[in-house]
């Protein structure tokens, strides 16, 4: 296997990571202040279908992307309502708006375009176009690095970008700020929270709604960046649930998710090219083999025998005040 | 109680004349969706030319779940439509226990055979339309590699490949086919992410011609091979028009033939094996305004041929479904 075919796989590894990063960053914002979330596949589907209709009838892209963010935060209001405000079951609640999800969609699609539950395809204004980043080109002859900056790191969609530096940021937000520790301490034991007079209802409200704005993200990614060019019907095939065993694969941390998510990308990417695999082992390995991987893995984890991924200790638990 | 008795043996009569005047054909679509720019959709339009040639109407449903499949077939034959036409392989199963059932009424079934003796079993050739589009696709080649990109990995996709395959080896027989199958579970069938990122895969691989025989996700192959500059073949209905002059052709299963004719027969419906291929316009590759430019004269001659062959039986084209192997390809 020559650099180059190394270079594409890791190349379409990170494309298949990034809405797998934005929604493991996502549940993880929720799940750090106690709010278990089933519903981040319903959140990306809505985004990106609502994503892709607006890009397809105003011809923006980033237009598309806020509308995709409005219609994902509209379903982590409603999450909040039912799992905060009215302490109601919260798997019950993100199961609920994943089959929301599905069929919404399908059925605004379906009055709206006319076209099967699918929206029109979208033409290159409308869509987020892979980025060439400068010197691309003239750095190619550098030995090892050039090719490496050329293939991997350039020519992404700026969605890409934005999702890689969401995880720093992300790490800043949880560890040295204010607002992530009262966060992460509203998810271990909310009621000391509430003792020192900060509102428990407030902060896990954020979280919710920081949860809808990268869900809304990863489905505009889905839907309107190159080479994707349109929403269809369930078109987030599984990778919530995906994104979930990521976020306890990665003990409910930012980098740690960073490496999950590239490591299941990088499984996903592996799966595209049997024969590279032929060639370096020797044997054929079934596809089906590989892309079960990321769900052995967490089992493994979860059995305990790579370390022990304990969940914040007050998730999935309503707070309440008095009892 | 007399009157009682009286009274109700008026309205049973009653509702069995409503439903005798109910010998409306019904059509049921599978999981899909009724639009689905493929499968589906073919046979509702099959129904809607029926519907406005005849000026009948028809009755239908689309499924939400397998556990549906069963009752729908129970519902319509019970409310007196006949025939009961269904869209899909997975309805096996269910026919075979509702047909025995209601010996009065005719089913008939598509890509799937069920041996009752109310039941026609509706079957494309698919291996035999795929043969014309791979020798299409070898003739449009410059690299000399070819792609296939299935949906669920199932022996009918199998089929598909295997037809497409030793097309592509009858024009070029040292041409590489690249075949490469979504997913093992339904929601590969709604994945154009991985169909684009499978496109992609294979054309780092040097493939220049990518036919995709994968539902929903043959939606981000066709529109992935656009945007890099090489030629994709559609599936089922004709998806020519979705890229003009970058989707080479489109394997043609006309599912709304077989669903207008069953209409069209009505009550009399000739039960048993029914076979679509070549030869009778149920399997063929599409030629519109939108490929005239990319399929030569020559071209159309060599695939014309090859059809007349295979109708004449001169040319036989090896069926995956028939031992579960392939000749010209492993998958």
């Amino acid at each position: 296997m020559d650099l180059l075919t190394l270079l594409q796989v890791l190349d379409s590894s990170v494309r298949m990571a990034t809405p797998l990063l934005l929604a493991c960053l996502a549940g993880l914002f929720s799940e750090r202040a106690g709010i278990f979330d089933i519903g981040l596949e319903g959140k990306m589907l809505v985004a990106a279908f609502l994503a892709a209709a607006m890009a397809s009838v105003t011809g923006s892209a980033w237009i598309g992307l806020l509308a995709g963010i409005g219609a994902s935060l509209t379903l982590a209001i409603v999450h909040g309502l039912a799992s905060i405000t009215f302490r109601g079951n919260q798997l019950i609640s993100g199961v609920a708006i994943n089959f929301f999800a599905a069929g919404i969609t399908v059925v605004i699609a379906q009055s709206w375009f006319g076209q099967g539950g699918r929206t029109p395809q979208l033409g290159d204004g409308a869509r987020f176009q892979s980025i060439t980043l400068p010197f691309a080109e003239s750095l190619s002859v550098v030995p090892l690095l050039g090719p490496i900056y050329k293939e991997l790191i350039s020519g992404h969609s700026i969605l890409v970008y934005i999702a890689m530096l969401i995880v720093p940021l992300t790490w800043w937000g949880l560890y040295r700020t204010r607002f992530g520790l009262r966060l992460r301490a509203v998810g271990e034991n909310p009621a000391a929270v509430d003792t020192a007079g900060i509102s428990v209802v407030r902060l896990r409200y954020s979280a919710v709604l920081i949860c809808g704005v990268l869900c809304g993200i990863a489905g505009a990614q889905l839907a309107t960046a190159e080479p994707a060019a349109g929403f269809i019907k369930d078109m987030t095939a599984g990778r919530g649930y995906i994104a979930l065993a990521a976020l306890i694969f990665a003990k409910w941390r930012p980098w740690y998710a960073l490496m999950a998510c590239l490591l299941f990308g990088f499984l996903q990417a592996l799966e595209l090219r049997p024969d590279l695999i032929t060639n370096v082992i020797g044997i054929k390995v079934q596809g089906q083999l590989l892309s079960a991987l990321p769900y052995i893995m967490t089992v493994v984890i979860l059995a305990g025998f790579v370390g022990k991924a304990i969940p914040p200790r007050a998730g999935g638990e309503p707070y309440v005040k008095e009892r | 109680m007399t009157l009682m008795t009286k009274f109700l043996g008026a309205s049973a009569v009653l509702a069995l004349s409503a439903g005798a005047a109910l010998a409306d054909p019904a059509l049921i679509f599978d999981l899909g969706g009724k639009f689905d720019k493929s499968f589906n959709e073919a046979a509702f339009n099959g129904a809607q030319r029926w519907a406005g040639e005849t000026g009948g109407t028809f009755a239908e449903v689309e499924l939400q779940s397998d556990a549906q499949r069963e009752q729908a077939l129970r519902r319509f034959a019970e409310a007196g439509n006949n025939p009961i036409v269904m869209a899909g392989f997975s309805f096996g199963t269910a026919l075979e226990e509702v047909a025995a059932d209601y010996p009065d009424t005719k089913f008939a079934i598509i890509d799937m055979v069920v041996g009752q003796p109310n039941v026609r079993s509706v079957v494309f050739n698919e291996h035999e339309g795929s043969y014309l589009v791979g020798m299409l696709a070898a003739m449009a080649s410059t690299s000399g590699t070819v792609g296939f990109i299935g949906g669920m990995d199932i022996p009918l996709i199998r089929k598909f490949g295997c037809g497409y395959a030793q097309g592509v080896l009858a024009v070029n027989p040292d041409a590489t086919v690249i075949a490469n199958m979504t997913g093992t579970t339904p929601t590969a069938w709604n994945d154009p992410v991985k169909g684009s990122e499978l496109t992609l895969a294979q054309i780092s691989q040097g493939a220049d011609v990518v036919y995709a025989a994968a539902g929903g996700t043959g939606v981000g192959v066709l529109q992935t091979a656009a945007d890099n500059g090489i030629l994709s073949i559609g599936v089922d209905s004709n998806q020519n028009y979705m890229h003009p002059g970058k989707v080479l052709t489109s394997m043609l299963k006309r599912v709304d033939n077989a669903v207008y004719e069953a209409f069209m027969a009505g009550a009399d419906l000739e039960t048993g094996f029914n076979v679509m291929g070549v030869g009778n316009g149920g399997v063929g590759y599409a030629l519109d305004e939108y490929n005239a430019s990319l399929i030569s004269a020559e071209m159309q001659a060599a695939v014309d041929a090859a059809a007349a062959d295979i109708t004449s039986g001169a040319l036989a084209v090896h069926d995956y479904t028939s031992d579960e192997s392939c000749p010209a390809l492993t998958f």
